[in-house]
């Protein structure tokens, strides 16, 4: 039986643990790609502020030392390929760097190719009669004047490219996260774009790897009987050619790979589990085995693909005003009562002073604050403790920054026993609201492009 | 009355203002109940002081789990939302706390996975 394809995800998100693809290729040196997924919903929006205050910035700087990270393992013959979206609203910025970051280490053999044109803002700015809202049905036209971002989740296909003409490295905007997964598998058994079901199969090993280890045991319900969760490893699906995949860990990891980390995975962040869209086929999972073939080894097969939708999905993200948190533990008799007569005393200081917020809300955690009202037996009235959250919301800054002053003030004037108030201030936050809307494929070039090989 | 935890594990996540909420049940029978009793309508009460709109629940009878689909649970959402838990990282946990009038089914496993 000819080798499957070995594809590891080494980061689920902007902001996740650094050293993880460098631990992947120091347990399998002989992995065949690693993925990095850094976007999120608001990602891009938050790319477009650092842009905003520095021109050459606008991608996921991480990356970069993510590679920094691995030259020790390319200068000792490393043949590992790297898929990722870290590009962000720049992939040509974040490709420069990398490439001066590997030139510098005299790594310079390494290709990198970049997949652009996810960005569609100019398309949404000239036609805000369309894109409604798939949330709310509301029409672009509301909030058309403070767009910020809009991408389209792109599919696999330029990624497959990049790889057929010889990179090493694939940079992209926005794409869709199992696509990450995808290309290579595209790109290395030469399916054809129709063959639907092998592209379900490596969308849903796709599915399974890009939020990182979660699908080794993190963030699962028997999250307390994992083996050694301080080693909790990333994850490797090895893809086959008829796009089954066997989900596993590198040796010597701690985490699991179970029936259950794989199945809980396989609903993460699902709506209709017989109609999970993708840019490369529309799965269904509902004709999918689960089946344990070995020790943290499961076999996911018979994912059943057909055609994707004649459309994009595009996240665009809009300013929407202010927000603050402010945090201070109470601790006493009463504590929770006190706690929530503070926060309504703070609120109350800041209207009768002229402030006004759209939103306000106090919440007293330890109480079972994260889903208020619904797990009564969280009785909080023999609390001795508890951390008072308050927080606002504005469409302007004002009344936010004002709100910010008015936190710590509760050590001297609020109950006894306030503490915790050495972070300083809190800080004002942007609103982003979040616009997510389709967009006709046609309407989308996906480009990509080899850079030259560097001289040097 | 048990705790649904007991016979079943779960899963949340966000998608925009929405949250998915998979049930994934421990044993066939586990799943056999969940399947008959855990309806849409009844997830939706239990979330109902969080603001939910209708509950949609799939059935995955491969994996012998529910997904239910649970819209305008966030609060916005995202950046928008001023919860300590915008992003519906809870709501699994807080799901598998329900009471149900279950039997203990058994939970043995049938592989030596792991």
């Amino acid at each position: 039986m000819p080798h499957p394809l070995t594809i590891a995800n080494a980061s689920a998100f902007w902001g996740d643990q650094p050293d993880a693809a460098a631990r992947l290729v120091a347990a399998v040196p002989d992995l065949d790609y690693l993925t990095l997924d850094y976007l999120a919903e608001l990602s891009l929006s938050i790319m477009a502020g650092m842009r905003a205050k520095d021109p050459a910035a606008g991608y996921a700087r991480d990356f970069v030392d993510v590679v920094r990270s691995l030259v020790p393992f390319y200068r000792n013959g490393g043949k590992t390929k790297i898929v990722t979206n870290a590009g962000g609203l720049a992939p040509e910025a974040c490709a420069a760097a990398v490439q001066a970051e590997m030139a510098a280490a005299g790594l310079s053999r390494l290709r990198i190719a970049i997949v652009k044109g996810d960005d569609v803002l100019p398309l949404l700015k000239a036609s805000t009669g369309n894109f409604a809202n798939l949330e709310t049905d509301a029409a672009l036209v509301t909030v058309a004047d403070r767009l910020v971002t809009a991408n389209a989740y792109l599919g696999a296909a330029p990624i497959a490219d990049a790889l057929r003409a010889g990179a090493d490295i694939v940079i992209t905007g926005r794409v869709a996260d199992p696509s990450l997964t995808v290309g290579p598998c595209l790109a290395h058994y030469g399916w054809n774009a129709n063959d639907y079901n092998r592209i379900a199969g490596a969308t849903v090993a796709g599915h399974l790897i890009e939020c990182g280890a979660q699908v080794c045991g993190g963030f699962s319900t028997e999250w307390l009987s994992l083996p050694h969760p301080e080693n909790t490893p990333f994850p490797i699906a090895e893809v086959a050619d008829d796009g089954s995949c066997v989900i596993t860990k590198p040796p010597g990891s701690g985490g699991a790979v179970t029936l259950e980390t794989v199945k809980e995975q396989l609903l993460y962040e699902v709506g209709d589990p017989g109609r999970y869209l993708s840019p490369d086929a529309t799965v269904s999972f509902l004709s999918l085995a689960v089946e344990s073939v070995g020790c943290n080894r499961v076999r996911v097969s018979g994912a059943a693909g057909a055609a994707p939708p004649a459309t994009y999905k595009v996240s665009a993200t809009y300013r929407d005003g202010y927000k603050a948190h402010g945090l201070l533990t109470i601790f006493g008799h009463d504590a929770v009562k006190k706690a929530r007569h503070a926060g309504d005393a703070v609120l109350h200081r800041l209207r009768a002073a002229g402030c006004v917020y759209r939103e306000s809300l106090v919440e007293c955690l330890g109480t079972g604050a994260s889903v208020r009202g619904i797990v009564s037996r969280m009785s909080d009235t023999h609390l001795v403790e508890t951390v008072l959250r308050i927080s606002v919301a504005a469409d302007t800054k004002e009344p936010v920054e004002r709100f910010t002053k008015e936190i710590a003030p509760l050590v001297t004037c609020g109950p006894q026993g306030v503490t915790g108030y050495a972070t300083g201030r809190p800080k004002v936050l942007p609103i982003l609201g979040y616009w997510p809307c389709t967009i006709p494929c046609d309407a989308v070039k996906p480009q990509m492009r080899l850079l030259p090989a560097v001289n040097h | 009355m048990i705790p649904l935890r007991e016979i079943a594990f779960a899963r949340s996540g966000d998608k925009g203002d929405s949250a998915n909420v998979a049930v994934l049940a421990r044993s066939a029978a586990a799943y056999g109940w969940i399947r008959e009793h855990l309806t849409a309508g009844r997830v939706e009460d239990f979330f109902r002081p969080l603001g939910v709109g209708t509950v949609t629940r799939y059935e995955v009878p491969n994996l012998e789990a529910l997904n239910f689909v649970l819209p305008h649970v966030l609060a916005g959402g995202g950046s928008r939302s001023l919860r300590i838990d915008a992003q519906g990282k809870t709501l699994g946990m807080a799901l598998l706390e329900m009471p149900v009038d279950a039997p203990k089914f058994s939970t043995a496993k049938n592989t030596d996975n792991g």
